[in-house]
């Protein structure tokens, strides 16, 4: 008797997460505001992150992209605006996201291990559980027996690999990729492209990312929303449905790049007029 | 041996062997530039009566560099902490080093008697700015990447000075402590010329009144000794705590 009342109980919350997760996205940003002494960087800004998928925010250089990142984050404070996180108000992803960068901000002083602990040290997390966690993760990704190296004692790449653990170690949903690729030569760009993919697809994590680089986007992203220079407004929002790795000469895909441009360029001149 | 320490070498030698050649050439009287040997010669044979000073003065300038750590390391972390304090502070700092701190020494000994505290205090006055300046820069230097990174992960401030700021600013630090332990050794001196019962600054004023220059040269000699294996000392360490740095160039 006491059984079966459980089991529809259980059936009911797996339904209530499922839909949740469904109705509510895991990021809604709605009405955002940001203003430097009456200066607006941006108003009225509404975004939404869905669960794993890959969010391109793209941008004209110098259009407040890394406002918007600060006050995303916490750094500094909204003037209006809310965020929302699976349907609960939250004040900044401080907390929710975990963060990567083009640069693999390894510490050098400390040993591979011990940057990808650094989440779990800074958390507070369970000191052995967090370390088999992050050997086991070493292995996935081939940098067993480097574990004790310092980062300048290994290739770029080992590097990288190390900095997606430490992403990993973070234990949030959510990555936040500040900065675009397009500072690194191309074969390390390359490599760090397909990480990221590898994060979405064997990690299950949700991406956003903040851009100005439009063939980044195609490469990666599942929606990319296109920004105009200052005030930052939303001006289109694209679903690309194509698999990724993404083949670069696909029609469809120079005709989105073609669009992509046509917008952020109407931006410049518009500017320069 | 490299060719660098061979010339270095030969040059050595000969500033000494022109010294000593010009010493006895001219017969030049010792009490106005003794030759070298002598110099050594009385360094080594004088040295139970060197020995108690270079300990008073070595004193006086390991605590004058431990001070001005003391009040440095706070008081750069604070400012770094707080940038209104670094901007409340910072005339103030700067004002401090336009006053020339060695004609602060005759006042440090009405202030402080013939002691040791006046010394300490005129060797940590001198090296405590340029200490200051170097930690601060040094944690302003971190990159803004590296912040979001540690503010993204929840770390505390005193986490984050740990793990992070502390060992970047590291390099800073110890090239300020360089210049420091110097010119310490300078402000202890110049303390004791002014008024001292020990300390090598001391001995230095008492020859020099009785014409026993090689006893003044090899003081200096003595002094020398001691600045520089400080600076190999303070070299050492940083090498030590830096390690990350030096493998990398092996």
């Amino acid at each position: 008797m006491k059984l079966d009342s459980l089991v529809p109980n259980q059936a009911r919350l797996f339904l209530f997460l499922y839909l949740s997760a469904a109705v509510w996205p895991m990021l809604a940003v709605s009405g955002l505001t940001k203003t430097f002494d009456r200066d607006s960087i941006f108003s009225g800004f509404d975004f939404t992150v869905s669960l794993n998928r890959f969010t391109v925010l793209i941008g004209p250089s110098g259009c407040g992209k890394s406002t918007l990142f600060d006050v995303l984050t916490g750094a500094c404070e909204s003037n209006g605006g809310k965020m929302s996180w699976q349907g609960n108000r939250v004040d900044n992803l401080g907390d929710l996201a975990a963060y990567m960068h083009q640069k693999d901000l390894l510490l050098p002083w400390f040993s591979l291990l011990k940057n990808s602990l650094l989440p779990a040290t800074t958390g507070g997390d369970n000191r052995t559980r967090a370390e088999q966690r992050a050997i086991q993760l070493f292995a996935r990704l081939g940098l067993t027996g480097y574990e004790h190296h310092l980062p300048h004692q290994v290739s770029g790449g080992m590097r990288q690999r190390c900095a997606l653990v430490r992403t990993l170690m973070f234990n949030r949903d959510l990555v936040l990729l500040d900065e675009p690729l397009s500072a690194l030569d191309s074969i390390t760009r390359k490599s760090l492209q397909s990480l990221l993919l590898l994060l979405q697809s064997e990690f299950k994590r949700t991406l956003l990312m903040i851009t100005h680089d439009v063939d980044e986007a195609l490469l990666l992203a599942d929606d990319i929303y296109i920004l105009s220079a200052r005030p930052m407004k939303i001006k289109e929002k694209i679903t690309l449905h194509d698999k990724k790795p993404r083949d670069f000469d696909k029609p469809e895909l120079l005709a989105i790049k073609k669009r992509i441009l046509q917008k952020l360029e109407g931006d410049i001149i518009h500017v320069s007029e | 041996m490299s060719r660098s320490n061979v010339f270095a070498f030969a040059l050595l030698l000969s500033a000494l062997g022109i010294w000593e050649a010009s010493c006895r050439i001219f017969a030049i009287p010792v009490f106005i530039l003794p030759p070298p040997v002598l110099v050594a010669q009385t360094a080594i044979v004088r040295s139970p009566l060197i020995f108690p000073h270079a300990f008073t003065t070595g004193m006086e300038i390991l605590c004058g560099i431990a001070l001005a750590l003391g009040v440095a390391i706070p008081l750069a972390m604070g400012m770094f902490a707080w940038p209104w304090l670094e901007k409340a502070l910072s005339p103030f700092l700067v004002t401090s080093q336009a006053i020339p701190v060695f004609a602060l020494a005759p006042l440090l000994v009405v202030w402080m008697g013939y002691g040791m505290e006046g010394k300490i205090l005129m060797a940590a006055i001198i090296i405590f700015f340029p200490i200051t300046v170097a930690l601060l820069e040094g944690f302003k230097s971190c990159d803004r990447e590296y912040r979001v990174l540690f503010r993204l992960m929840g770390a505390g401030f005193w986490q984050t000075m740990r793990l992070l700021y502390w060992p970047w600013a590291l390099p800073h630090f110890f090239a300020g402590l360089r210049v420091g332990v110097t010119v310490a050794t300078i402000g202890a001196v110049i303390g004791e010329w002014v008024g001292a019962q020990k300390g090598l600054g001391y001995l230095m004023i008492q020859a020099n009144a009785r014409l026993q220059v090689d006893l003044v040269f090899a003081v200096i000699l003595w002094l020398s000794l001691m600045g520089l294996s400080l600076w190999f000392f303070v070299g050492w360490l940083e090498t030590k705590s830096i390690h990350w740095k030096n493998s990398q160039t092996l």
